[in-house]
C-alpha cells in the first residue's frame, strides 16, 4: 500500500487540480500544513501500532514473565495522554496560524465577482473609474503574483468554489456572501471544481483559472471589454441572425446585439474561452455544434434546452460562436 | 421444599429449579404463533429481530455502495445517470446512518442491557414493541419509495435550499425528511427505555461503579440521543413545513436562513456519529476484557472518557461547516473543541493497550476484529483531528479524503467492534456458535479488502476528487486508483458476504453452545444460551465489577418474587439497593396497531397537513388501548 | 449450580412508588426529549432574529392580552394540580377523582386563549421567517397542553371505573400532575420570548 500511495502521489503532480501540486501562495501555505500534520500523524500512528504489537506478543508469552504493576500501567498511559494534549495543542496552534495567512488581505488589488448558479459560474469584472462592467463564465482571468479577492455568492443552492491548486475552497451560500483569496504565483491554467453537492451536474461544474503576467492580463481586460465582434465571415453572419432569431437570445447575452438574456452564460466572448459549459468539452467549432444540438445527452439535467435546429442552422450558428473571440 | 402461596399468588421462594422453571416460564413466554410474534414483548425477541433487520439494511446499502464502485470505476461510465447515482449515494448514506448504524447499536442493546444488568425484561417492553415496529415501517417507506423511482437524491444531510421546495420538486426530499421522523421517534423511545432500565433495573448491589462498560457506553449513549434527536426532528419538521405550508424558515428572501438547517443538521449529525461509535467502544471493551482474560484496565478512566466524548459531543458540530463562511475565530474554537476529542478517544486506546499488555490474549475471531478495530479507527481518528483543523480542511472538505476518513471512523470503529460483537454474542443470541475458520477467513478479507478499498481515498481527496459526484472527466488523473478501489470494494464485499453466510449457517447449524463459551465475567454469561424468556430464574445480586470472575464463589440471589405474574426488581439509582418488586407488562397487539396509525399519519401528513388532524384520531385511539389496563395480574399491587 | 439465597424481597412493596416507580423516570426522560425541543425552537427563534436587519419582520410586536390572561391562567392552574398531586400520593380516590375533572375542564381554558393567540401575532407562518417560527412555537406548545387534556380525560375516566383504585392508577395521576407542570413551566420562557423579546 505504501508503494501505490507514493505511485500516487508522484502522478498527482501532473494534475492541474491537485492540494499537493501548489502554484499559490494560500495553496503553498496549506501544503506545508497538510504534509507537517500528516506526517506527525503517521509517527503517532505507528508508535501505537507498536505498542500493540508488543503488548499482543508480550501477553502471549510465557507466564512466568512478570505482569507489569498497574501503578506502571498507570503512569504510562498517563504520560501517554499527556502527550496527546501536547500535540494537538500544537496543531490547534499551528492550524491558527495557517488561517490568518490565508485570510483576505484588505490590500486585495483586484475584486471579482463570482455567482454560482445549477451548474456553470457567471464571473463578473467591476469595471473601475468609468471602465464597464463586464461578465464572463466558467474562466477567471487573474494576474500572477498579485492577492485577489473573490466575492462569492450564489444564485440558487450552495455550491463550493475549489481551485485547489492555489487556495483551499469556499462555500457560496444563496443570501451570503463570502470571501477567498486567490493568488497564483506562475503563470498557467488552474482547473477547479465545484465542491459542494448542488443536484444534477454538481459533477460537470468546472471553472479555469488563468493566471497570467499582467501584461498579458490587461489585454485580456481589455479585450473583454469589447463588445462582440461582428462576423465577417457569412457562415457567421447567418449564424448570427439564426442565433438571434431563435431562442437562444432569450438566455444568453452578446454584447453589442439584441441578445441580453441572463439566465446562460454571457456568450459575448465565447469564442476565446478555454472550455464551454463548465470545463465539460474544449472550445472548437465541432464542441460547440455538440452542446448546442443536444445539450441534455452531454450535460444531463442541465439547464439548457435543446432548440431545434437545421443542421445549417447549426454549422452556422458554431460558426458565429466561434467567431465571438 | 414447599411453593409460598398467598393471597395473591405464589413466589419462588424455596421452590425446586425444574418447578420454579416450569412456573416462569408459564408467565414470561411469548405465545407460539403469528399472533405471538406480533405482539410480543419480550426484549430478546425484539432485540434479535432488530438485529436482523439492520444487517438486512447493511447489506442493502452495501449493494448501493457497489453500485456506486461500478459507476465511478472507469471515467465518464454510463451505468448509472446522475439522478439514479444521486438516488443512490443519498440512500447508501441515510440507509447506513439511520436505519443500519444507530439502530444496529440500539438492537445491541436492547437484546444485552436488561441481561447485563440482571433484570427480566427492560424497562417499557411495550414502547419497545412500539419502537420496532416504527423502525421497520421507516425503513420500508425510504426503500419502497426508492424502487419506484422516488428515493431522495438530496445527500444524508439534505442540505437546504437544494432540498427545499424550489429545487427538490415532487416529494423525494419529504420521503427523506419523513424516514427521519420514524427513525427517531423509534431511537428516542429506545434511548428512554435504556435510560430508565440502567438507572432502576439494575441487580441488587450492581451499583455505578459495578456497571460493566458496554453498559456505560450505552447509557451515555442513550443520553446523546435524547439530547440530539430533538434537533434533527425540528429541522426535519420545519423542512416539511417550508415544503408543504409555504413556512420560510431556511429562504433567505423573507428572512429564513440556509445555514440555519446546517446547524440544526449538524447540531444532531455530530453526536449521531458518537452515537454510533461509543456502543461500539463498549463492545470492545467487553471483548478485550473476555480475550485478554483481564478486567479493562482503568475502569473508572474509561468510564470518564466515555462521558467526556458524549459531552465534548454537542460542542463540536461547526466542524462540518468550516467552509461556509462563518467568522474564522470563532471556527477556530471549534478546531480547538474537535481536536480536544483525542483526549478521551486516545485515552480509551492507551488503556486497551494496557489491558492487552498487561494480559494473555486468546487470538479467537471477536478478538481479531478489535485488533483490526484498534489499527484502523486510530488512522480514522487522526484524519479526524486533520479535517478539524480548518486550513486543513479548507483543501479536503467535500472530497474523498473525508469520505475515507468517515468510512475509517464508522466502518474501522464501529462495523469492525460490532462483527466481533456478533462473533462475540452469536452463542447468547442463537444458543450455537459461529465457525472460528470462517470467522478467520471473513476477517482477513474485511480487514485487507477495507483498508484497499478506502484508503488510496485520502489521496484521490488531496488530487481534487468531490465527493457525490456520479462521474469525473478523462483528462482526471483519478481513473487508476478508482478503478483499484472499486476491484478492492469486491474483496470487501466478498468479506462480508461470508460473513452472511458464516451467521445463517451457524443459526441453523452451529455447534451448540454452553451458557459461557469464552469464559466471561459478565452477567448476561450466568444464563442458559439463549436465554428463556424470563432471563434468570433466579435474579442475581451483585458484589463485584466482574460477577463471574470468581468460579469459586458462586453469585448470590435473591427470592420472593412471584411466579405467577411477570416480576421483576427496582432498585437505586447509585447503591442499586432493593426498593420495590414491579410487574413487568405481558404481551400486547396495541404497539402494533399505534405503530400503523402513526405510520399512516406520518405518511399521509407528507400529502397534506390535515393528516396531522384525522390522522391523530386513530393513534390517540390506540394510545388508549395501549394503556387501558385489562385486569392482567401484572396491573396488581 | 448451588446458589447462597443473599436477598429476601418478599417484603418489598408490590410496586414502586414516585422516585422508584418506572413510569416516573420515564416521564422526566421524555421532558428532557421535549424540553430539548422547547430550547432549541428558542434558539431558533433567537437566531432568526440575529440575521434578521429589524425585529419583528415586517410587523408590530404581538398583542399582550391573550398571551399574558393565558398564561397567568397556566400559572394559578397549577395550584389544583398540586393538590391533585398531593391526593395522588396519599391515594385519596375521591379526591382525586375530583381533582381531575378540575384539571381538565382547567386545560380546556388555555385552548381558547390560545385560538386568541394566533391572531395577537398580527403574522401569518407563510409570510416570513419571524411568522413561521412564531407559528411553529405556538404550536408546538399547544400541541403539549392538547396531548396533555387528552391524557387527563383518559385518566378521569379510568378513576372512575373498576381499574381506578390501584396504586399505579395514582402513580400514572401523579406523573401526568407532574407533566402538567412541565408543559406550564416551559412556557414561561417561550412566552417571554414571543411575547418580550420583540419589545427590546
Ligand atoms: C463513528 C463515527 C465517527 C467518529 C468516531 C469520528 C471521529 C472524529 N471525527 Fe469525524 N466524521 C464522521 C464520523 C465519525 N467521526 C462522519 C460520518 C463524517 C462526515 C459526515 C459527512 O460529511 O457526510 C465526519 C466528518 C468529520 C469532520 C468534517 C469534515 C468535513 O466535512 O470537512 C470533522 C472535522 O473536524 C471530523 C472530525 C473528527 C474528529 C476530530 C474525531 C475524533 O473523535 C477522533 C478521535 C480519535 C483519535 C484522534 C484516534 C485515537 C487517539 C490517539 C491514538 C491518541 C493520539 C492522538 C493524537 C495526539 C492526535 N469528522
Ligand atoms: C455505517 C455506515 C457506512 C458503511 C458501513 C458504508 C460502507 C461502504 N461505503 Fe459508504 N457512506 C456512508 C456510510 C457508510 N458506508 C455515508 C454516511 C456516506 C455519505 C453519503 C452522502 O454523501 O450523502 C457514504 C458514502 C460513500 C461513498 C461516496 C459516494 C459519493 O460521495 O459519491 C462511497 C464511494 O465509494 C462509499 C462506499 C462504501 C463502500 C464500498 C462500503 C462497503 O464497506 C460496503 C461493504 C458491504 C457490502 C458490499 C455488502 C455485502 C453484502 C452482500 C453482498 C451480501 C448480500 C447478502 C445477503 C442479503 C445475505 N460510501
Ligand atoms: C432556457 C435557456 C437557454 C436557451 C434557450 C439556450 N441556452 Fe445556451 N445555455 C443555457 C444555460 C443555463 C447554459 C449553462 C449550462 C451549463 O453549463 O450547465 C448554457 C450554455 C451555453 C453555452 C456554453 C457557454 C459557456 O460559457 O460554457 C453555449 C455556447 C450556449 N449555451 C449556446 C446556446 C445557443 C446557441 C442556443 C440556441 C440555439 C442556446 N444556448 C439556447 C441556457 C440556454
Ligand atoms: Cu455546484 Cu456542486
Ligand atoms: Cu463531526
Amino acid at each position: 500500500m505504501g508503494l501505490l500511495s507514493t505511485g500516487a502521489l508522484v502522478s498527482g503532480c501532473n494534475g492541474s487540480q491537485s492540494a499537493l501540486n501548489p502554484y499559490g501562495a494560500p495553496a503553498i501555505h496549506l501544503e506545508n500544513l497538510i504534509i507537517g500534520i500528516v506526517a506527525l500523524s503517521a509517527m503517532i500512528w505507528l508508535l501505537v501500532m507498536v505498542m500493540l504489537v508488543l503488548a499482543l506478543r508480550r501477553g502471549r508469552g510465557a507466564e512466568t514473565e512478570g505482569r507489569t504493576s498497574e501503578g506502571r500501567l498507570t503512569m504510562t498511559v498517563s504520560a501517554a495522554v499527556a502527550v496527546t494534549v501536547a500535540i494537538i495543542a500544537g496543531m490547534t496552534i499551528a492550524s491558527f496560524f495557517t488561517t490568518r495567512s490565508i485570510g483576505v488581505p484588505q490590500s486585495a488589488a483586484v475584486t471579482i465577482t463570482v455567482r454560482a448558479q445549477q451548474w456553470w459560474w457567471q464571473v463578473i469584472y467591476a469595471g473601475s473609474d468609468g471602465t464597464p462592467t463586464f461578465q464572463t463564465a466558467n474562466e477567471i482571468h487573474i494576474p500572477v503574483g498579485q492577492d485577489i479577492r473573490l466575492q462569492l455568492e450564489s444564485a440558487d443552492v450552495v455550491h463550493s468554489f475549489w481551485v485547489p491548486s492555489l487556495a483551499g475552497k469556499q462555500d457560496l451560500v444563496p443570501g451570503r456572501s463570502n470571501d477567498l483569496l486567490l493568488r497564483a504565483e506562475k503563470p498557467g491554467i488552474y482547473r477547479g471544481q465545484c465542491a459542494e453537492f448542488c443536484g444534477l451536474q454538481h459533477s460537470h461544474m468546472a471553472v479555469m483559472v488563468v493566471a497570467e503576467a499582467p501584461s498579458d492580463y490587461a489585454r485580456w481586460i481589455t479585450s473583454q471589454r469589447a463588445d462582440a465582434m461582428m462576423p465577417a465571415d457569412p457562415d457567421a453572419a447567418s449564424g448570427q441572425a439564426a442565433f438571434l432569431a431563435k431562442p437562444c437570445a432569450a438566455c444568453h447575452t452578446v454584447r453589442g446585439t439584441q441578445a441580453t438574456g441572463t439566465t446562460g452564460p454571457d456568450l459575448t466572448h465565447i469564442g476565446s474561452r478555454q472550455t464551454i459549459a463548465a470545463g465539460l468539452l474544449e472550445t472548437t467549432r465541432g464542441s460547440l455544434a455538440a452542446w448546442i444540438a443536444d445539450p441534455q445527452t452531454l450535460k444531463p439535467g442541465n439547464n439548457m434546452p435543446m432548440v431545434p435546429l437545421t443542421s445549417i442552422e447549426l454549422q452556422n450558428i458554431s460558426a458565429y460562436m466561434e467567431s465571438l473571440k | 421444599m414447599r411453593a409460598v402461596a398467598d393471597r395473591e399468588g405464589v413466589r419462588d421462594t424455596g421452590m425446586e429449579a425444574v418447578e420454579l422453571d416450569r412456573r416462569l416460564a408459564a408467565t414470561w413466554s411469548t405465545p407460539p404463533g403469528l399472533w405471538g410474534a406480533l405482539s410480543t414483548v419480550d426484549h430478546k425477541i425484539i432485540g434479535r429481530r432488530y438485529i436482523v433487520t439492520a444487517f438486512v439494511f447493511l447489506a442493502l446499502g452495501g449493494v448501493l455502495a457497489l453500485l456506486m464502485r461500478l459507476q465511478l470505476a472507469q471515467p465518464e461510465a454510463r451505468f448509472v445517470g446522475p439522478d439514479r447515482y444521486n438516488q443512490i449515494f443519498t440512500m447508501h448514506g441515510s440507509n447506513m446512518m439511520f436505519l443500519f448504524a444507530v439502530p444496529v447499536m440500539q438492537a445491541m442493546a436492547i437484546y444485552l442491557v436488561p441481561l447485563m444488568v440482571g433484570t427480566r425484561n427492560i424497562a417499557f417492553p411495550r414502547l419497545n414493541a412500539f419502537s420496532y415496529w416504527m423502525y421497520l415501517a421507516g425503513g420500508l417507506l425510504l426503500w419502497i419509495a426508492f424502487a419506484v423511482d422516488t428515493g431522495p437524491d438530496v445527500g444524508w444531510f439534505a442540505y437546504v435550499p437544494l432540498s427545499g421546495p424550489q429545487y427538490a420538486a415532487g416529494k423525494r426530499a419529504d420521503i427523506w425528511a419523513q424516514m427521519i421522523t420514524f427513525t427517531e421517534v423509534s431511537a428516542l423511545a429506545i434511548a428512554v427505555e435504556i435510560v430508565v432500565t440502567v438507572f432502576k433495573q439494575r441487580a441488587p448491589g450492581m451499583s455505578l461503579d459495578r456497571i460493566p462498560l458496554f453498559v456505560w457506553s450505552m447509557l451515555v449513549t442513550s443520553f446523546l440521543v435524547i439530547l440530539a434527536m430533538p434537533a434533527i426532528m425540528i429541522a426535519s419538521t420545519s423542512l416539511i413545513l417550508d415544503r408543504l405550508v409555504g413556512t420560510h424558515f431556511f429562504n433567505p428572501a423573507e428572512g429564513g436562513d440556509v445555514l440555519l438547517w446546517q446547524h440544526l443538521f449538524w447540531f444532531f449529525g455530530h453526536p449521531e456519529v458518537y452515537i454510533i461509535f461509543l456502543p461500539a467502544v463498549g463492545m470492545v471493551s467487553s471483548i478485550v476484557a473476555t480475550f485478554t482474560q483481564r478486567p479493562v484496565f482503568g475502569y473508572l478512566a474509561m468510564v470518564m472518557a466515555l462521558i467526556a466524548t458524549g459531552v465534548l459531543a454537542f460542542g463540536l458540530w461547526v466542524h462540518h461547516m468550516f467552509v461556509a463562511g462563518l467568522p474564522r475565530l470563532g471556527e477556530s474554537f471549534f478546531t480547538a473543541s474537535s481536536m480536544a476529542i483525542a483526549v478521551p478517544a486516545g485515552l480509551q486506546i492507551f488503556c486497551w493497550l494496557a489491558t492487552i499488555w498487561a494480559g494473555r490474549p486468546i487470538f479467537k475471531t471477536p478478538f481479531l476484529f478489535v485488533i483490526g478495530f484498534i489499527v484502523v479507527f486510530v488512522i480514522g481518528g487522526l484524519t479526524g483531528v486533520m479535517v478539524a483543523s480548518v486550513p486543513f480542511d479548507t483543501q479536503v472538505h467535500d472530497t474523498y479524503f473525508v469520505v475515507a476518513h468517515f468510512h475509517y471512523v464508522l466502518v474501522g470503529g464501529a462495523v469492525f467492534p460490532l462483527l466481533g460483537a456478533v462473533y462475540y454474542w452469536f452463542p447468547k443470541l442463537t444458543g450455537r456458535m459461529m465457525s472460528e475458520t470462517l470467522g478467520r477467513w471473513s476477517f482477513g478479507l474485511i480487514f485487507s479488502g477495507f483498508n484497499l478499498t478506502f484508503f488510496p481515498m485520502h489521496i484521490l481527496g488531496l488530487q481534487g476528487m468531490p465527493r457525490r459526484i456520479y462521474t469525473y472527466q478523462p483528462e482526471m488523473p483519478w481513473s487508476g486508483l478508482n478503478m483499484f478501489i472499486s476491484l478492492s470494494g469486491i474483496v470487501l464485499a466478498a468479506g462480508f458476504l461470508l460473513f452472511f453466510i458464516d451467521a445463517i449457517r451457524s443459526a441453523r447449524s452451529g455447534p451448540v453452545a454452553p451458557a459461557n463459551p469464552w469464559g466471561a465475567s459478565t452477567l448476561e454469561w450466568a444464563t442458559s444460551s439463549p436465554p428463556p424468556s424470563y432471563n434468570f430464574a433466579r435474579l442475581p445480586v451483585i458484589e463485584r465489577l466482574e460477577p463471574l470472575s470468581d468460579r469459586s464463589d458462586p453469585l448470590g440471589i435473591v427470592e420472593g418474587l412471584y411466579t405467577d405474574r411477570r416480576e421483576l426488581l427496582i432498585t437505586g439509582v447509585v447503591e442499586a439497593r432493593a426498593q420495590a418488586r414491579e410487574s413487568s407488562v405481558g404481551s400486547s397487539i396495541w404497539p402494533l396497531l399505534a405503530a400503523l396509525a402513526t405510520s399512516a399519519m406520518l405518511i399521509w401528513s407528507i400529502f397534506t397537513p390535515w393528516a396531522v388532524v384525522w390522522g391523530s384520531i386513530p393513534i390517540a385511539v390506540a394510545l388508549i388501548g395501549w394503556f387501558w389496563p385489562k385486569g392482567d395480574p401484572e396491573d396488581e399491587t | 449450580m448451588k446458589h447462597d439465597v443473599v436477598l429476601d424481597v418478599t417484603e418489598l412493596p408490590a410496586h414502586g412508588l414516585g422516585t422508584a416507580s418506572l413510569s416516573w423516570w420515564g416521564t422526566l426522560a421524555f421532558m428532557l426529549i421535549e424540553g430539548t425541543g422547547f430550547v432549541l425552537s428558542i434558539v431558533i427563534y433567537l437566531y432568526l432574529m440575529s440575521v434578521a436587519p429589524r425585529w419583528p419582520l415586517d410587523t408590530a410586536p404581538p398583542d399582550l392580552l391573550a398571551g399574558t390572561t393565558l398564561t397567568v391562567v397556566l400559572l394559578v392552574s397549577l395550584i389544583p394540580n398540586v393538590f391533585v398531586t398531593r391526593w395522588a400520593r396519599s391515594q385519596d380516590l375521591r379526591k382525586v377523582r375530583m381533582g381531575l375533572i378540575v384539571m381538565s375542564l382547567v386545560g380546556v381554558l388555555p385552548l381558547i386563549l390560545r385560538v386568541f393567540e394566533f391572531p395577537a401575532m398580527h403574522i401569518k407562518w407563510d409570510q416570513n421567517a419571524y411568522g413561521s417560527i412564531v407559528w411553529v412555537m405556538l404550536g408546538l406548545h399547544t400541541t403539549h397542553i392538547l396531548t396533555d387534556l387528552g391524557e387527563t380525560v383518559v385518566l378521569t375516566s379510568l378513576m372512575f371505573t373498576r381499574h381506578g383504585d390501584n396504586a399505579r392508577r395514582f402513580g400514572d395521576v401523579a406523573d401526568n400532575a407532574m407533566y402538567w407542570n412541565f408543559v406550564v413551566l416551559t412556557w414561561l420562557p417561550m412566552y417571554v420570548c414571543l411575547y418580550w423579546v420583540p419589545r427590546l
